[in-house]
């Protein structure tokens, strides 16, 4: 039984109803990452309401910010704001809850949305921890199509030469982006041998094995003196048969027959977790 | 007369603090020299961090460590600092409200034959559009020392811009008025109001000193805080006088000038002359050479006061 797997399906199940609620939201990209950020926020990371003002807590930044609705489930998901009141608000007129992270929300450290800003940031995070000499590990995740901004590469060149072995950024690698492959907008494939020239430890995982996850995470924090950079390999719109691996469901409403199926699908796949 | 660069009044104010707050950081963009900051990264190396030429880097880096708890100063060439890592400044510094010092180094047309690319004309405008952003150009080095310690003692973003050159006093140790988001008044006068902020502060006092000659009562007001833009004194000032003079080294449009004219036009409606840089890429030559042409100089102040009068 993997009770995280099967989780995630019902986190993909909010995400999905917050969608159609809100009318809008980067779908595909949400299911593509959605593992990947919850065996952070419920294997790797110490984040919870309890310690969220702790000097000691890990950092999470979502650099792909338009994924927001997932870490919204996530987050309700840890306690931090009901899912309720997410899926009723989000994106509505005032809502607190809008189509980015922004940290006047419980649980968001820093506001994101234009892409390549979340890496520079993870850096000074963690640069300030080894200032502090704090035990805490800084995370970051990234879109692939993201990767053409060039402060990617700035902060993947300062984070090497700071040595900062407390800093992880994964890479929801799907390649899809909104115009479609990643390798057709612009080319990514070289991307382990790119960061490990800029002198990162690198590691490609299966961004939907929860157990490969989890020992990909161990060993980035085993990793001394350099940075990690996790190419999680993932399936954009991973849960769904009608979703899954379709540009157009870059940020796609589900119609309501649409709708069925995919929350039928999801229903099964938990299914299958619970028994795997 | 003392001639000291404000950018050196700013190390030496950090330097000062530094040895008791071991959370103040200055970062730099290969820029610790422009910025007079190598005796900083020399005396506090475990607070100094250097990004290489990356300024997006450089602020994305300082956003970072200000959400940890650090009082990071981040000090580039204005021109780029206020647009290259323009995204930076808003998302991550003013939007996550991250308590970031953005220190524009040799402001306005300081690099003089260095050309449009490392001219910032533009910045007041494009940090003051920005919310939660405040925007600083003081005027001497006093007055520099006085706004970085107020600066220090609060947590929330803000763009301090200064000049590559020596500029000569405008007040003294002993006496620099300072009031943290009120413009500074240095001289009384009813006929005519004169604003300036940054180096056009100088030739706007001796403007006043030009005019009183003539028997033309000139007050002036230093807006250091172009935002928060003190509108309440400016309105004071302004319901007293004829006419209106603002003097900025920066584009004709969406400096300090624009902002007293919006101010003065709705508060106290009377005659307001921006005087400015050009919108182009200014005539080649020294800080001095281009204020000269474009008559941004005692002189030039006083001419177009008395146009108004």
């Amino acid at each position: 039984m993997n009770e995280l797997k099967a989780m995630s399906y019902d986190l993909r199940r909010d995400v999905v109803d917050m969608i159609v609620a809100g009318k809008g939201g980067h779908i595909g990209g949400d299911m593509s990452m959605m593992d990947v950020l919850v065996t952070l926020y419920f294997k790797v990371m110490n984040i919870s309401p309890e310690n969220q003002d702790d000097p000691n807590r890990d950092r999470f930044i979502l650099s792909k910010g338009h994924s927001v609705e997932a870490l919204y489930a996530v987050l309700a998901k840890k306690g931090f704001f009901p899912i309720e009141q997410v899926i009723s608000e989000f994106s509505k007129f005032g809502s607190k809850f809008i189509g980015h992270p922004n940290n006047k929300l419980p649980g968001i450290e820093m506001n994101s949305g234009s892409l390549g800003h979340g890496l520079p940031v993870a850096v000074g995070m963690a640069l300030a921890g080894k200032m502090n000499g704090a035990p805490y590990r800084v995370y970051t995740i990234m879109g692939d199509g993201e990767l053409a901004e060039g402060s990617v590469w700035e902060g993947a060149m300062s984070g090497a030469h700071y040595m900062l072995d407390n800093l992880c950024a994964v890479v929801d690698r799907n390649r899809l982006q909104i115009s479609g492959s990643t390798e057709d907008v612009m080319h990514h494939d070289d991307l382990q041998a790119r960061f490990e020239a800029f002198g990162w430890h690198v590691i490609q995982v299966d961004g939907h094995d929860y157990d490969a996850l989890a020992a990909a995470f161990e060993e980035a924090e085993a990793t001394k003196c350099r940075p990690t950079l996790l190419i999680a390999n993932t399936v954009k719109g991973c849960g769904s048969a009608v979703m899954e691996n379709k540009a157009a469901w870059h940020h796609h409403v589900p119609t309501s027959e649409e709708y069925e199926q995919i929350m039928s699908d999801f229903t099964a796949r938990k299914e299958a977790a619970l028994h795997e | 007369m003392n001639k000291i660069p404000n950018r050196q009044a700013i190390c030496e104010t950090l330097m000062e603090h530094a040895k008791t707050d071991r959370d103040i950081v200055v970062l730099c963009s290969d820029s610790r020299g422009s910025a007079s900051l190598t005796p900083f990264f020399s005396a506090f190396p475990e607070q100094s961090v250097e990004v290489g030429i990356a300024e997006q880097d450089l602020v994305g880096i300082a956003a970072g460590l200000a959400s940890c708890g650090k009082k990071p100063w981040c000090a580039s060439p204005a021109s780029f600092l206020s647009t290259r890592s323009y995204e930076q400044c808003k998302v991550d510094v003013a939007y996550s409200n991250t308590n970031v010092k953005l220190i524009g180094i040799s402001g306005g047309v300081s690099y003089g034959a260095l050309g449009m690319s490392h001219h910032s004309a533009q910045d007041i405008a494009a940090m003051s559009a920005i919310p939660n952003m405040r925007v600083y150009l003081p005027s001497d080095r006093h007055q520099t020392k006085k706004l970085v310690e107020a600066l220090l003692q609060d947590s929330q973003g803000a763009y301090i811009r200064v000049g590559r050159n020596p500029v000569e006093d405008v007040y003294s140790e002993e006496d620099c008025p300072f009031v943290m988001d009120r413009a500074t008044v240095l001289a009384e006068g009813t006929d005519i109001l004169l604003v300036a902020c940054g180096e056009m502060v100088k030739p706007a006092v001796d403007a006043a000193a030009l005019l009183k000659a003539e028997g033309i009562s000139a007050a002036v007001l230093d807006m250091y805080c172009v935002k928060p833009f003190d509108t309440e004194t400016l309105l004071q000032y302004a319901a007293r006088v004829k006419a209106v003079v603002a003097v900025e080294e920066h584009a004709p449009t969406g400096g300090m000038g624009s902002m007293v004219a919006q101010a003065v036009s709705a508060g106290c409606p009377k005659k307001v002359r921006c005087m400015a840089l050009p919108d182009a890429p200014v005539i080649t030559g020294t800080s001095q050479e281009v204020f000269d042409h474009y008559g941004l100089n005692a002189a030039g102040i006083a001419g177009a006061a008395k146009s108004l009068l």
